[in-house]
């Protein structure tokens, strides 16, 4: 669905150029979520506004939906959807007008256009808001508005630039499954972005690490975990006292592969590839050198730790 | 995909728009009626004074407020281009395939359209205080405004794109649009102006069309006034509707 090579942009102001973007390759398979995640000003936006004809590539080619970005860009413009971070409608148009219009920008006509609109407005639970005038409308429902125009002409691939920024828990929620149907009744390949870990493991199906202008990584939330740091596992001594401590560490340590030991406290914490099988082994040792734990904890690696391996520093989740 | 089928699209929805909030056409409309009211009986004392262009102070004065409106009425609304870059229209219209030659022509249209019913109500009130002027140059008033109307809008939105900001825009206009005026003879003809403003004057090609208008309400179509102000009224359109076409085609490709 998309293949790019070697995309980069480079803004130039007086102040000199920033290399927003560095050198981005990427290949998207049909189908499916894709999730593009960095923190801001990693050039997410950038790489979007490229692949949807908004911007110019300093360097590299690509191509989208089956059209060369540089040599057919109304090809892609009509096959793709684009719903940018900042939204599109005016807040004095009316919900259905505004929605109407925007399928006949893409040729339909004015019946297919009123059709297409009546259909896609209950299926973002917008049904009845026809007439009400965009400013009216609620964060989420300004959001579900820009999204049904994103799909008014039933492309095969959108763009959701940051689709869920700035809405509350549970619209959020409601966003995910609005994009889910999409994917899974549709069939539509989505690429979003997003900085938020949560968003990115939850629903997708692919994702790329973008940090810098470069990606640093690719593939699915379990292989990003995996490749990067394996399971926390964490015990608690019961007694707390420093002799059983210390043994406990001693046994810790002689887990196969056991990483990263640490103490704090009673508490004893190690990383290793397979923590649902280290804890066998562990708990039966501890039994048998007479050290009683007070809890058990065994965490599966967070998209937040694949980030701060990957980029050395920590991804700021949902600090704006 | 036909670009004045995009036009027309563009055209319709902003209309729309525009007519959900009437209030700003009404105040557009202000400014030039306070001009009739309170300036244009100033002006039938003036009339006498050596120097004053043939016909009377209406027909003076109304072609000028005429002028005056189509300058300026069409020069703010990149303001509204704006807020519209803002709020992400653009941006939403530019991923489409339509014609981006139709992105700016539709909203030009739109802006003629309000123009034009602007200068109507402005020359029927004029007729209510006295103006008497032949039909055809009324019409062909109008179509200056008209024509006018479309030069300064291209330009508006061309610049508007460019800058993305009302702080930056607003005093580029004032810095612009005051000598423009204060050049055109608008208030008062420039035929009463001192030789070497009156020869300044002539660089402003809007004050062409300003003694173009005022020759049309005379009736006087063989004056080469009417000529040459119907003529720089043309040549400044196609000069204005380029250049935001260039702009379009470059800030939307």
């Amino acid at each position: 669905m998309i293949t790019a090579q070697g995309l980069k942009k480079t803004f130039r102001s007086r102040r000199g150029s920033v290399e927003a973007v560095r050198g981005v390759d990427l290949s998207v398979e049909a189908g499916g979520i894709v999730g593009f995640l960095g923190p801001n000003g990693a050039g997410k936006t950038t790489t979007l506004r490229m692949l949807t004809t908004l911007l110019e590539p300093t360097e590299g080619t690509a191509t989208v939906a089956g059209f060369d970005l540089r040599a057919n860009p109304v090809g892609v413009r009509r096959s793709i959807g684009y719903v940018s971070q900042a939204g599109g409608s005016a807040p004095e148009a009316l919900v259905g007008e505004e929605l109407e219009y925007h399928a006949r920008f893409y040729g339909l006509s004015r019946g297919d256009a009123r059709r297409r609109s009546q259909d896609l407005l209950p299926q973002l639970d917008l049904a009845g808001l026809d007439t009400r005038q965009v400013k009216t409308l609620s964060g989420g429902q300004r959001r579900r508005l820009d999204i049904a125009m994103g799909l008014v002409h039933s492309p095969g691939l959108v763009f959701l630039d940051e689709p869920t920024t700035g809405l509350d828990p549970q619209s959020r929620a409601n966003m995910w499954e609005h994009i889910r149907r999409l994917r899974n009744n549709n069939g539509t390949t989505v690429f979003l972005t997003t900085h938020y870990l949560e968003e990115a493991d939850a629903l997708c199906d692919r994702i790329f690490v973008i940090d810098a202008g470069l990606i640093v990584a690719s593939g699915t939330a379990d292989e990003l975990k995996q490749q990067v740091s394996g399971d926390l596992v964490q015990v608690e001594v019961a007694s707390g006292t420093e002799g059983d401590i210390d043994k406990a560490r001693g046994i810790a340590a002689g887990r196969p592969g056991a990483e990263q030991l640490t103490v704090d406290g009673a508490v004893v914490s190690f990383r290793v590839s397979r923590g649902d099988e280290a804890v066998v082994g562990l708990l039966r040792d501890l039994d048998a050198a007479g050290i009683a734990l007070s809890s058990l904890q065994v965490q599966r690696p967070t998209l937040d730790d694949v980030f701060l391996a990957l980029t050395g520093h920590a991804l700021r989740d949902g600090s704006e | 995909m036909n670009a004045f089928r995009d036009a027309g699209l563009v055209f319709s929805r902003a209309m729309k728009i525009s007519l959900r909030n009437p209030a700003w056409v009404v105040i557009g409309l202000l400014q030039p009626i306070l001009y009739l009211a309170l300036f244009g009986p100033l002006l039938q004392r003036v009339a006498s004074t050596p120097g004053f262009p043939p016909g009377d102070a209406w027909q003076v004065f109304v072609p000028g407020l005429l002028v005056q409106l189509g300058l300026f009425g069409a020069a703010f609304v990149g303001f509204g281009l704006i807020a519209e870059y803002r709020s992400g229209v653009i941006e939403r219209m530019r991923v489409t395939p339509m014609s981006r030659f139709a992105l700016l022509l539709g909203r030009v249209l739109r802006d003629v359209v309000v123009l034009v019913v602007q200068a109507l109500v402005l020359v029927i009130t004029a007729v209510a205080f006295g103006l008497r002027a032949p039909l055809d140059g009324i019409l062909i008033g109008l179509l200056l405004v008209g024509v006018l109307g479309i030069t300064m809008a291209s330009v508006s939105y061309a610049t508007a794109l460019v800058l993305k900001s009302e702080d930056a825009f607003a005093p580029l206009l004032n810095t612009f649009m005051l000598p423009v005026m204060l050049l055109s003879g608008i208030m008062l003809p420039m035929s009463l102006a001192p030789g070497w403003l009156y020869n300044l004057s002539r660089v402003n090609p809007f004050s062409y069309v300003v003694d173009g208008a005022r020759a049309a309400f005379r009736g006087d179509f063989a004056a080469g006034a009417f000529l040459a102000g119907s003529v720089v009224a043309a040549v400044l359109a196609v000069v204005g509707v380029t250049l935001g076409t260039r702009v379009f085609r470059r800030e939307t490709s």
